[in-house]
């Protein structure tokens, strides 16, 4: 037993540094070469590294059209992720609490939110009727509709487990619906409100269909767009294309580090239930 | 709930106090729904119901005609647009199938006594948040078929190396390896938690029994995480089945229209101004993962009502 335990996890982290660490380290050495060298797309240590030189010239190119990006991006997701949290929870938590004739056709509605593609051109069609296509106010409401199904359903699985007196308590300390929401459930929802943040922020900041549709043009890009016009733009620099890379995967890579629990709780929480 | 027989008179007693006292002022009121349902009605219903009429149209920048189901006969007549639809379907399939068993053998083992355990978790599922565009630029670059690091290896055991992405009868199935590599995480994750969830007492009553590891995984291990199984495979296939950006980065459809799918479809029409085409893919989509994952969804709960 202990040396089939150590055999078998030897091999298995072997295997799995083979898989799934090489295609990072290939992202990083790309990352650090002259440009002649990355456009080999060899998987060879760069003779000359030059990772901060590769940096700095990233952030330049276009006008520092990645910087713009950044910003853009942060702004998208952090509105997004927040307009879908409250409205989320507001939705998750009467939709436990009370018990009446629409929880069967809300419930409907969540699921055909998680199942349905969107039309794209009609919502182009929408948005352009009400003057926000190709704005971010636009791309921030579609991002946060899109994330509306999900979260609800985190959100009420959750609501389950804290206990009805807290809100009668509250009730008769004279706390009105608004109040009671904000201030007593909303503060018992934190850890579901974390795993939403973070679980809807990575996907808010990695879509790139959204953005490729809605919000066309160079002033508003947002990251995952801008590692698509660099594909497509400047196809002798390799080095600076992975640089790119490199640069968006460091934000969920931070969120990882930090969030791990929170994620892993937010996607599995389907798995015992069903 | 419990005490129903004591409390039922004392609830009677009090009824229309209280149903004129919630009336006027309910703790949990409706309006709270207000919010996401308008958000929910004009950016996502409005659109999907607005789509079953675009779709029988001929829809430009500038005017729209109405032309019955033109566009669907051009659909399934034209070879590359019935192609996607084909490809969807393999690439639906294919991704999930492989995420399924591939997610419920890395469960096992990682829920097994083995080192570095924690390692291998984050590992195994730190692709699933990092950005497809990203990844799938990465696997273009390791599958170049010359100077690839997939071929080189090849190359080292005397392999021939395919041009993965520029072989017609073999890009669709690169790309969806790639997908495999990066959703099977997720998978992982969900069979994970439902093998953890199992009692040990199972494990322990089944050994005692004599069953081996095989007889074990037959009669507990896979029954009792069915839970998991139907969520992985609603789960990818939902995800496979609309998948567009890993497919966009790595071939754009190509060599020719060989690993179009229906949402890339979508896109070039769309590109190409041909609106009402794009939005009946739409539609096709829509019916796709709908007719798919309805019975799939039923069946599932279903069986597990009957456990």
């Amino acid at each position: 037993m202990r040396t089939r335990k150590w055999v078998v996890g030897s091999v298995a982290i072997v295997v799995s540094a083979i898989v799934f660490l090489i295609p990072f380290a290939f992202i990083i050495l790309q990352a650090a070469k002259t440009p002649a060298e990355a456009s080999d797309l060899a998987f060879t240590l760069p003779t000359k590294w030059v990772i901060w030189q590769n940096f700095v010239e990233v952030l330049q190119t276009n006008n520092s059209q990645i910087l713009r990006a950044f910003v853009n991006s942060t702004i998208l997701t952090v509105v997004s992720v927040i307009i879908m949290v409250v409205f989320s929870a507001m939705v998750g938590y009467i939709l436990q609490r009370r018990r009446g004739r629409m929880n069967p056709v809300i419930n409907f509605f969540v699921l055909a939110g998680l199942i349905v593609p969107p039309a794209v051109v009609p919502t182009i069609w929408v948005l352009q009727g009400l003057g926000l296509f190709k704005t971010m106010p636009g791309m921030i409401l579609v991002e946060a509709t899109f994330g509306l199904s999900f979260s609800i359903l985190l959100f009420r699985a959750f609501v389950a487990t804290i206990p009805k007196e807290l809100d009668e308590a509250a009730l008769i300390d004279g706390a009105g619906p608004l109040r009671l929401f904000f201030t007593v459930v909303l503060p018992l929802l934190r850890p579901v409100v974390v795993t939403v943040i973070v679980v809807q922020a990575v996907a808010v900041f990695n879509d790139f269909t959204g953005p490729l549709y809605f919000l066309p043009g160079d002033e508003n890009s947002t990251v995952q767009l801008t590692l698509y016009n660099f594909q497509s733009l400047t196809l002798s620099q390799f080095n600076l294309l992975f640089m790119d890379i490199l640069l968006i995967t460091i934000p969920p890579l931070v969120l990882y580090i930090f969030f791990n629990k929170q994620i892993v709780g937010g996607l599995t929480s389907g798995a015992i239930k069903g | 709930m419990s005490g129903s027989t004591i409390a039922t008179p004392l609830v009677e007693k009090r009824k229309p106090q209280r149903s004129t006292s919630r009336k006027m002022k309910s703790p949990y009121p409706s309006w709270f729904y207000v919010p996401a349902i308008a958000l929910y009605l004009v950016f996502f219903a409005l659109p999907t119901f607005a789509s079953f009429y675009f779709a029988l149209t001929r829809w430009s920048l500038f005017n729209v005609t109405f032309i019955g189901f033109d566009n669907f006969i051009q659909f399934f007549q034209e070879p590359q647009l019935y192609q996607s639809f084909i490809n969807t379907l393999i690439y639906g399939f294919v991704t999930s199938a492989a995420k399924i068993v591939l997610g419920l053998a890395l469960a096992m083992l990682l829920t097994s006594p083995i080192i570095g355990r924690g390692y291998l978790r984050a590992v195994v599922f730190f692709p699933v948040l990092v950005s497809t565009i990203g990844i799938g630029l990465t696997f273009k670059s390791l599958m170049n078929p010359f100077h690839g690091l997939i071929n080189l290896v090849l190359s080292w055991f005397g392999l021939p190396g395919p041009g993965w992405l520029t072989d017609p009868n073999l890009a669709l199935l690169s790309v969806a390896s790639v997908d495999i590599w990066k959703g099977v995480g997720i998978a992982t994750l969900i069979f994970m938690a439902g093998i953890v969830a199992i009692p040990q007492e199972y494990f322990e009553a089944a050994r005692v029994d004599g069953a081996g590891s095989w007889k074990i995984f037959r009669s507990i291990t896979l029954p009792l995480s069915r839970p998991a199984t139907g969520t992985v495979i609603i789960l990818s296939l939902i995800g496979g089945l609309r998948s567009f950006d890993l497919i966009w980065a790595m071939t754009r459809g190509g060599p020719g229209f060989t690993s179009d799918v229906v949402a890339s479809v979508i896109y070039k029409q769309y590109q190409a101004g041909f609106y009402g085409l794009s939005t009946a893919g739409n539609v096709v989509l829509f019916l796709v993962v709908t007719l798919i994952m309805v019975p799939i969804t039923r069946m599932l709960n279903r069986r597990e009502v009957d456990l």
